[in-house]
């Protein structure tokens, strides 16, 4: 079991942030600032529905791109990269 | 992947959905000796209703997911299922899943239509504020405004309240006549008018007209009787209404009607060993959703339906039609949009290019619209409220999945098209 003040440290874009455990990887972002925190300033970077469906969340979390990051928690040593606008899925 | 993952083992029944409607039928068949899997796309059980995680517990939830352990279910999260052949062959991003029955809870999305703006960061869905909320992002101190329509609206400021939000404005479309009518028709001891009234933010009659900003959302602009108000604000919450998510029934070929699975007094839909439950065959609520699986789970498992419990699911299903004609959008709503304006938000399809077109299949092959990520799923329940498009057919993969989940088993064929009546 986990608490509420137990945090992880987790890499987005290669800054270093420790993040309470539990949180989703699109609300980790969110709170790190959303996209104008986003060194690629990727514009519109928006998790709409954050249940899964709109795929506006999407990022690259340890190295697999398009994953939708509002299904996914974030976890100790977990690397997070945001990505162009637009791309299509590849395989991990 | 493991090659324990990629085999495919029978079940008596998949349950596709581990919300309120799914964890009923699961649990009731289970206990009636079947052997259950449960698949959900989370990685925690609850649905979007009762979402959990491992720091936020929901009371309601905690007797099904007991007895759901109690009676042996067993559990695929963070799986999605991608397509479907009846009656229960999965294919998931986990490898396959086989059973002889399949109970389909798979729940509604909101509607989200397009408005100026509505593409700024800060901008979000009504339940997907909500539900990142419940996965971490902190409100505290921050300026909402929740605008729309649906009971979800009220429950949602009230939670972004609880965690430290300034709610600064709830804007529901419906007029207040229509919500008068509503209150009363839920009888005594509903708490929604007293939530209603007590909340000096609400506003009837009322409805977003456009998101402000350049990088980011900084106000919104209302309409309200007789003008408008801009309201500068952090975040915006919108949605117009849930709609079922019917891409699986779609797959499984099970007959649609009014925007809904149509399913029996058994739960059962139009493809045999296939049933459906909760907002997937008509927004209803939790406690609709509930009933629906527990008369899912009866059936499924062998046995016949209580009366009561039938009496209960009537109850249900009218208080279901109590919410759809209260809360019909008006025109105005489907008015919202400029030329430019974004529809389709993953390929940056703008409203003129796809309302140029007399059909979906024409604007999407024009225009693109429809066919990103998403498959549709936003922009094409959009093009369904705003011109009547639809519905629409699938094919798999149902949702986008790593090339390797494709090949690890057989890619079925597409199912013979269901035959629908138009919403």
């Amino acid at each position: 079991m986990t608490t509420d003040s137990e945090r992880v440290e987790v890499l987005i874009d290669g800054t270093v942030l420790h993040v309470a455990a539990n949180t989703s990887v699109a609300a980790a972002v969110l709170n790190h600032g959303g996209s104008a925190s986003l060194p690629s300033r990727r514009s519109g970077w928006t998790p709409l529905c954050g249940m899964g469906v709109c795929w506006g969340c999407r990022l690259t979390i340890d190295g697999q791109a398009n994953r939708r990051s509002c299904l996914i928690p974030v976890a100790a040593g977990m690397r997070i990269d945001t990505q162009p606008n637009g791309s299509e899925p590849e395989a991990p | 992947m493991s090659s324990t993952a990629s085999e495919a083992s029978t079940y008596d029944l998949a349950v596709i959905g581990g919300g309120p409607g799914g964890l009923a039928a699961a649990a009731t068949a289970a206990e009636l000796g079947a052997r259950v899997v449960l698949v959900d796309e989370s990685p925690a059980l609850g649905g979007q209703i009762w979402r959990q995680n491992r720091s936020r517990v929901v009371p309601a939830a905690q007797p099904w997911l007991a007895r759901l352990e109690a009676a042996g279910v067993e559990l695929r999260l963070g799986t999605t299922v991608w397509q479907a052949t009846p009656p229960g062959n999965l294919h998931t991003s986990q490898g396959p899943i086989r059973a002889r029955q399949t109970v389909l809870a798979c729940g509604a999305r909101e509607l989200l239509l397009p408005f100026p703006g509505w593409t700024l960061p800060g901008v979000h869905g009504v339940g997907g504020l909500q539900a990142l909320v419940h996965s971490g992002l902190e409100v505290r101190g921050r300026r909402v405004v929740l605008a729309g329509s649906g009971p979800l609206l009220l429950q949602v400021a009230a939670s972004l309240t609880s965690h430290g939000a300034q709610v600064l404005r709830v804007a529901e479309q419906a007029p207040l006549s229509r919500l008068a009518r509503f209150s009363l028709g839920l009888g005594p001891g509903k708490t929604w008018q007293a939530v209603t009234l007590a909340n000096p933010r609400f506003r009837a009659s009322s409805w977003p007209l456009e998101a402000l900003g350049t990088e980011r959302l900084e106000a919104v602009r209302l309409q309200r009787v007789g003008g408008s108000e801009i309201l500068p604000c952090d975040l915006l919450a919108v949605g117009f209404g849930l709609t079922p998510n019917l891409e699986l029934p779609r797959a499984l070929g099970c007959r649609i009607e009014e925007g809904a699975v149509a399913v029996d007094e058994h739960q059962r839909s139009s493809v045999r060993g296939v049933f459906a439950v909760g907002e997937v065959c008509g927004i209803k609520g939790a406690p609709g959703a509930l009933v629906d699986g527990l008369c899912a789970g009866a059936s499924a498992g062998g046995t016949t339906i209580a009366r009561p419990l039938l009496r209960k699911r009537d109850r249900q299903r009218r208080f279901g039609r109590l919410l759809t004609r209260t809360f019909s959008l008006r025109e105005e709503i489907r008015q919202l949009a400029r030329s430019e304006t974004t529809l389709c938000r993953c390929e940056q399809v703008d409203y003129a290019s796809v309302a140029a077109h007399p059909d979906w299949t024409s604007a999407k092959l024009a225009s693109r619209c429809g066919m990103g990520l998403c498959q549709g799923r936003i922009c094409g329940a959009a093009t369904q409220a705003l011109f009547g498009w639809g519905p629409h057919g699938v094919r798999p993969p149902l949702t986008p999945v790593p090339v390797g989940a494709l090949f690890s088993h057989d890619i079925p064929p597409p199912p013979p098209a269901s035959r629908e009546s138009r919403s």
